[in-house]
């Protein structure tokens, strides 16, 4: 019964990544459409970064003095000036271990 | 003219930096699978067929947890949905692809992939094989969630939890995005989905990560109509 599911989910996982590109003809999609695609990325990952950032393993809203905020401040910044995506990954989390290992202990 | 493999190795390089979050993650779920008491071969098998680490873990939780099997698939289905938002995009880079290497290169599109490709690719717009990009990073994102999945099944998480590591997920995703913090409009759309993702956190089969892009763009489309 496992397996079922896992290759029925595997083929709604693939569907998902394959109809878009091989099944319609972009001619199907209006100028208004592409325009709105353009904002794909900023449209699906807040939606990720912000559960991740404001929420605990729980599902509970973090406190303000959540460790995960600042670093996220930190890799924010980071990011914004150097446009490098090792340095705002590595910011995020350096300033993140330098909170819970040295100014929490 | 860049040759098809450089092209292809300039995808491999352009997604490196997200092996930061990736490896780790993979471990967890790898990991994690074994200790919910999963056959290692059916963990790995996730990682093989569904290849989508968050919807992995929750698929494997929900079963464990004595979920029936239409609430887990329809959970992978719900997260795993934003893969047609990014087909949608790429599609215009794939267009002249033949069908067979259509649903080949299908399989290979990820989040990061996904992100790294429509960048450069828009930076570069008269780039000849924008599809060996696309591939070099799905299928270097593909070798390490392989390489990671099966690591965490066979050594359990032996990167140790106090290190938070799973904080680097919302890092990988926020380099991709901090960029377009340049563009107001761009702001807005993030604040929208943002807001949104966190209201709707807890609707039913975590359908929040479709329906947050979902009202963002709609927010878009509402915005490029006043603005004309």
């Amino acid at each position: 019964m496992t397996w079922i599911s896992i290759i029925i989910s595997g083929i709604v996982t693939y569907f998902s990544r394959m109809a878009m590109v091989a099944l319609i003809d972009r001619e199907m999609l209006g100028t208004k459409v592409k325009e709105v695609l353009n904002y794909v990325p900023a449209a699906v990952f807040p939606a990720i970064i912000f559960p991740g950032v404001f929420f605990n393993d729980f599902g509970i809203i973090v406190e303000i003095t959540d460790p995960k905020i600042y670093g996220a401040i930190v890799a924010l910044v980071v990011g914004f000036y150097s446009r490098s995506v090792i340095a705002t990954i590595v910011s995020g989390l350096l300033s993140y271990w330098f909170i819970i290992f040295f100014l929490l202990r | 003219m860049l040759s098809k493999s450089k092209i292809f190795f300039k995808g491999t390089v352009a997604v490196l930096p997200h092996m930061l979050s990736v490896i780790p993650f993979g471990i967890i779920t790898g990991a994690i699978g074994v200790e919910l008491g999963f056959d290692p071969i059916l963990v790995y098998a996730t990682s093989l067929i569904i290849f989508g680490g968050a919807s992995q873990i929750i698929f494997m939780q929900l079963l464990s947890g004595g979920a029936s099997s239409l609430v887990a698939i329809t959970s992978v289905g719900v997260i795993n949905s934003r893969h047609l938002l990014y087909g949608a995009v790429l599609s215009e880079y794939l267009e002249k692809l033949s069908f067979i290497k259509k649903l080949i290169i299908s399989y290979f599109i990820v989040d990061q992939g996904f992100a790294e490709s429509n960048k450069y690719i828009q930076q570069n717009k008269n780039l000849s094989n924008p599809h060996y990009y696309v591939l070099g990073t799905g299928v270097t994102l593909w070798f390490c969630w392989q390489l990671s999945t099966i690591s965490g099944i066979i050594l359990g998480s032996f990167i140790p939890e106090e290190l938070g590591l799973k904080f680097a997920i919302p890092l990988t995703f926020l380099a991709i995005i901090v960029n377009d913090l340049r563009k107001l409009d761009h702001v807005f759309v993030m604040l929208v989905s943002g807001f949104a993702s966190l209201i709707l956190f807890d609707a039913p089969f975590k359908s929040y990560i479709i329906l947050s892009p979902i009202i963002a763009l709609i927010a878009a489309f509402i915005m490029l109509r006043l603005k004309k």
